[in-house]
C-alpha cells in the first residue's frame, strides 16, 4: 500500500499539474499561430495564407468529428452482447 | 535456380521446422528467418525475372522492381518485430501460421502473374486465420469464420476476374490493369475488400481485435498493405479511388471516437490511414504514388507499434477496453512512452515518421487540384490525432485511474516496441532513409517552415479541441457498447432475413401440408359416401336380385347373338 502512495505522488498526480499542462498547450497554440505572422506563406491555395487557417481547421474539424460521432452513437449504439 | 526461389519462401518453408525446435534454439531460428529474407531481397537485382512454364501458361514467380522491393523490406521488418514481440509465445500453431502468413505476403509482392498472385493471396487468407483462432474462444472462433469467408471471397473475386481478364486479353500479367472490363472490375473489388474500401471493410474492425495479443500485430502488417501494393501496381491513376480513399479516411474516425475496445479503435485508424494511401493511388502521379508507398511503409511500423502497446496492456491487465483502463503509466511507463511515440507517428507530428510520408501525399493532392479531397484529408489528419494520438494513450495510461496495478510488459515485447519506436523516430528525423527506397525519384522537402507550422497548428488545435470537449463534457464517455457497422449486414440483418424467410417457408410448407391432407380427407369421405356399406354403391344386393339381373343380362345377350 505504501508503495502505491509513493507511486501516486508522481508529478502528473499532483494537483495543478494538469492545469499547468493545459497552460503549456495554450502557450504552444499561441506560438504556432504567431508563427504564421513571422514568415511569408506561399500556400497552394489562397486560404492557406490566412494566418491561423490550419488552427481553425484543426479545432473545428475535431469538434465536428466528436459531435458527429456522438450523434452517430445515438443511432448505432447497442448492448455489449448485441451479437452474442 | 536458388536465386529464382521466390522471396518469402524462406519464411514459408522455414516455418515447417519450427515445431521440431524448442526453447532458445527455436527463438533464435525464428529471428534469423526474417533477417535472411531481408538479405535475400536486398541482394535481388531490379529487373530480375524468373518464370516457369506450367500447362500453357507462363507463371512469373519472381519479378523484381522498386515497388516490390520497398514493400518487401517493410514486410521483413514487420515480420522480425512481430517475431520478437511473440518470442514468449509457446503456441506452435500461432508461430508457424504467422511465419507462413508473412512469407506468403512477401511472395505475393514478387509474383508477376495473376494466377500466382491468387495462390499467395489465398495463402495469406488461410494462414492469417490462425492468428484469430489461436485465441481459442467461441467469440474468436466465430469472428475467424467470418474473416475467412470474406478473405477467401476476395480470392474468389480475384480468380473470377482473372479468368474473365484472360478470356478478354489473353494476358495473365499482373501489371497495370485499370478498371476497363468486368474482369478487371472484379480484380479491383478483390483488392478493395482487403484494402478496406467503404462497405467492404466490415471484416477489418470485426476480426483484428479478436485475434491473440501477438496475432493482431502480425495481422496489422500484411493483408491490408498487400492490397495497397496490388492497387498501386494495377490501378494507379484510377480516378474513382480518390473519393473512395477520402471516405475511408473520414468514416472510420467517427467510429473510432466512440469505440471502447482500443484494438478496435486502432483497426479503425488503420482503415483511416489506408484511405490516405488509396487517395495517393487514385491521383496516380509519381509523387502521389511515392507518397502511398512511403505511407504504407511507415504505417506498417507505427500501426504495428500501437498494436504492440495495446497488446502488451491486454497481456498484462486482461482487458483493452477504455472504460476499464486508466492510470497505467505508473505500472507500465515504458509501454506508455512507446505508445506515445506511436501516437505521435500516426498523428504525423514533425520529427516522427508519419509526417514525412503523409505530407508527401497531401502535397501531391494539392498539386493535382483535388481541393475537396485535400480539405477532407486535412480534417482526417486532425481526427486521427484525436482518437489514436490522444484517446488511446490518454485513456489507457492517464485519465481516470482504474486502480489496475500490473507489471511492465515482458522484455521481448519491450524490445520489439523499442525497435519500432526507434524506427518511427529515425525515419522521421532522416526522411531520406526512406525516400531513397521509393519507386520514383523524390524531389520533396518535408521540413519546410510552412509544412511544419501548418501541421503543428492542425495538431495542437486538435489537442486544444480535445481539452475543450473534455472540460465541457461534450467528449463522449467510454461506454461498454457495440456500435453497429457494416458487419451488421451479415451478422444480424442477413441471418434475420434468412431466418424470417425460413420461418415463412415453414409456414408455407405447413399450409400446403394441411391443404393436401384436407383434400385427401375430402376425397376419402366422398368415396366413403358412395362406397361404404351405407352408400349407394356399397349397398350389398340380395341373391335374388342378383340372379334376376344376371338372367336379364343373359337374355339380352342371347337376343343380340341370335339376331
Amino acid at each position: 500500500m505504501k508503495e502505491e502512495v509513493g507511486q501516486s505522488s508522481h508529478w502528473l498526480d499532483r494537483p495543478g499539474s494538469v492545469k499547468k499542462l493545459i497552460r503549456v498547450l495554450a502557450i504552444l497554440c499561441l506560438l504556432v499561430v504567431a508563427g504564421d505572422l513571422v514568415y511569408e506563406k506561399h500556400g497552394h491555395y489562397s486560404w492557406e495564407n490566412f494566418p491561423g487557417s490550419y488552427a481553425i481547421l484543426g479545432f473545428s474539424s475535431c469538434v465536428a468529428f466528436v459531435l458527429g460521432a456522438t450523434l452517430l452513437r445515438r443511432i448505432l449504439k447497442r448492448g455489449e452482447d448485441y451479437y452474442d | 535456380m536458388i536465386e529464382g526461389a521466390p522471396p518469402g519462401l524462406i519464411l514459408i518453408l522455414g516455418a515447417v521446422l519450427v515445431p521440431l525446435l524448442r526453447g532458445r534454439v527455436r527463438q533464435a531460428y525464428m529471428l534469423v528467418l526474417p533477417v535472411l529474407g531481408f538479405v535475400q531481397v536486398a541482394m535481388l537485382p531490379v529487373g530480375f525475372v524468373y518464370s516457369v512454364q506450367m500447362f500453357n501458361y507462363e507463371l512469373t514467380l519472381v519479378r523484381v522492381d522498386e515497388l516490390s522491393k520497398v514493400f518487401a523490406y517493410v514486410f521483413y521488418i514487420a515480420s522480425f518485430l512481430s517475431v520478437v514481440f511473440a518470442l514468449h509465445v509457446k503456441d506452435t500453431v500461432q508461430l508457424v501460421s504467422g511465419l507462413i502468413y508473412a512469407g506468403a505476403a512477401v511472395a505475393a509482392l514478387f509474383v508477376g502473374d495473376l494466377i500466382s498472385l491468387f495462390v499467395f493471396w489465398e495463402l495469406t487468407a488461410v494462414a492469417s486465420l490462425f492468428q484469430i483462432w489461436a485465441r481459442r474462444t467461441e467469440r474468436s472462433y466465430r469472428a475467424g469464420l467470418r474473416y475467412l469467408i470474406i478473405q477467401v471471397g476476395s480470392g474468389v473475386l480475384l480468380l473470377a476476374g482473372t479468368i474473365l481478364h484472360v478470356a478478354d486479353t489473353g494476358s495473365l500479367q499482373f501489371g497495370v490493369l485499370g478498371v476497363v472490363s468486368t474482369g478487371t472490375t472484379l480484380i479491383f473489388l478483390a483488392f478493395g475488400v482487403k484494402a478496406g474500401f467503404p462497405l467492404l471493410n466490415g471484416w477489418l474492425q470485426d476480426a483484428y481485435p479478436e485475434a491473440t495479443v501477438t496475432g493482431t500485430v502480425f495481422l496489422s502488417a500484411f493483408t491490408t498493405k498487400l492490397a495497397i501494393y496490388a492497387l498501386a501496381r494495377s490501378f494507379p491513376g484510377t480516378e474513382i479511388l480518390v473519393p473512395i480513399g477520402a471516405l475511408m479516411a473520414v468514416l472510420p474516425i467517427l467510429y473510432a471516437i466512440v469505440e471502447d475496445d482500443f484494438r478496435r479503435v486502432l483497426a479503425y485508424s488503420l482503415n483511416n490511414q489506408l484511405g490516405f494511401m488509396v487517395v495517393g493511388i487514385g491521383i496516380g502521379t509519381e509523387m502521389s504514388l511515392n507518397g502511398t508507398v512511403a505511407h504504407a511503409f511507415i504505417c506498417t511500423i507505427y500501426t504495428g507499434l500501437l498494436f504492440m502497446c495495446t497488446g502488451a496492456v491486454l497481456y498484462r491487465t486482461g482487458t483493452i477496453k477504455g472504460s476499464e483502463l486508466g492510470g497505467l503509466y505508473k505500472s507500465m511507463p515504458l509501454t506508455a512512452t512507446f505508445c506515445i511515440i506511436g501516437a505521435a507517428s500516426i498523428s504525423a507530428f514533425p520529427l516522427f515518421c508519419g509526417f514525412i510520408s503523409k505530407s508527401l501525399i497531401l502535397a501531391s493532392v494539392a498539386e493535382s487540384h483535388h481541393t475537396l479531397t485535400f480539405l477532407v484529408l486535412l480534417c482526417a489528419s486532425a481526427g486521427v490525432f484525436l482518437h489514436s494520438g490522444i484517446k488511446v494513450p490518454y485513456f489507457t495510461f492517464f485519465g481516470h485511474d482504474s486502480g489496475i496495478r500490473c507489471k511492465e510488459a515482458p522484455l521481448n515485447m519491450l524490445v520489439a516496441m523499442g525497435c519500432a519506436a526507434f524506427l518511427c523516430i529515425a525515419f522521421g528525423v532522416a526522411p531520406d532513409l526512406l525516400y531513397s527506397l521509393l519507386p520514383y525519384p523524390v524531389d520533396f522537402e518535408p521540413y519546410t517552415t510552412s509544412h511544419v507550422v501548418n501541421q503543428l497548428q492542425l495538431l495542437l488545435f486538435a489537442a486544444a479541441a480535445f481539452v475543450f470537449l473534455q472540460k465541457t463534457g461534450l467528449y463522449p464517455a467510454e461506454l461498454k457498447s457495440v456500435n453497429i457497422d457494416v458487419d451488421w449486414l451479415y451478422r444480424k440483418a442477413l441471418p434475420t432475413l434468412v431466418r424470417g424467410f425460413g420461418d415463412r417457408m415453414i409456414r408455407v410448407k405447413v399450409g400446403i401440408q394441411t391443404k393436401v391432407l384436407e383434400g385427401v380427407g375430402f376425397a376419402v369421405r366422398y368415396i366413403e359416401g358412395h362406397h361404404a356399406p351405407t352408400g349407394v354403391l356399397g349397398d350389398p344386393w340380395s341373391i335374388g336380385a342378383t340372379a334376376l339381373w344376371a338372367a336379364v343380362l343373359l337374355i339380352a345377350y342371347l337376343l343380340m347373338a341370335h339376331r
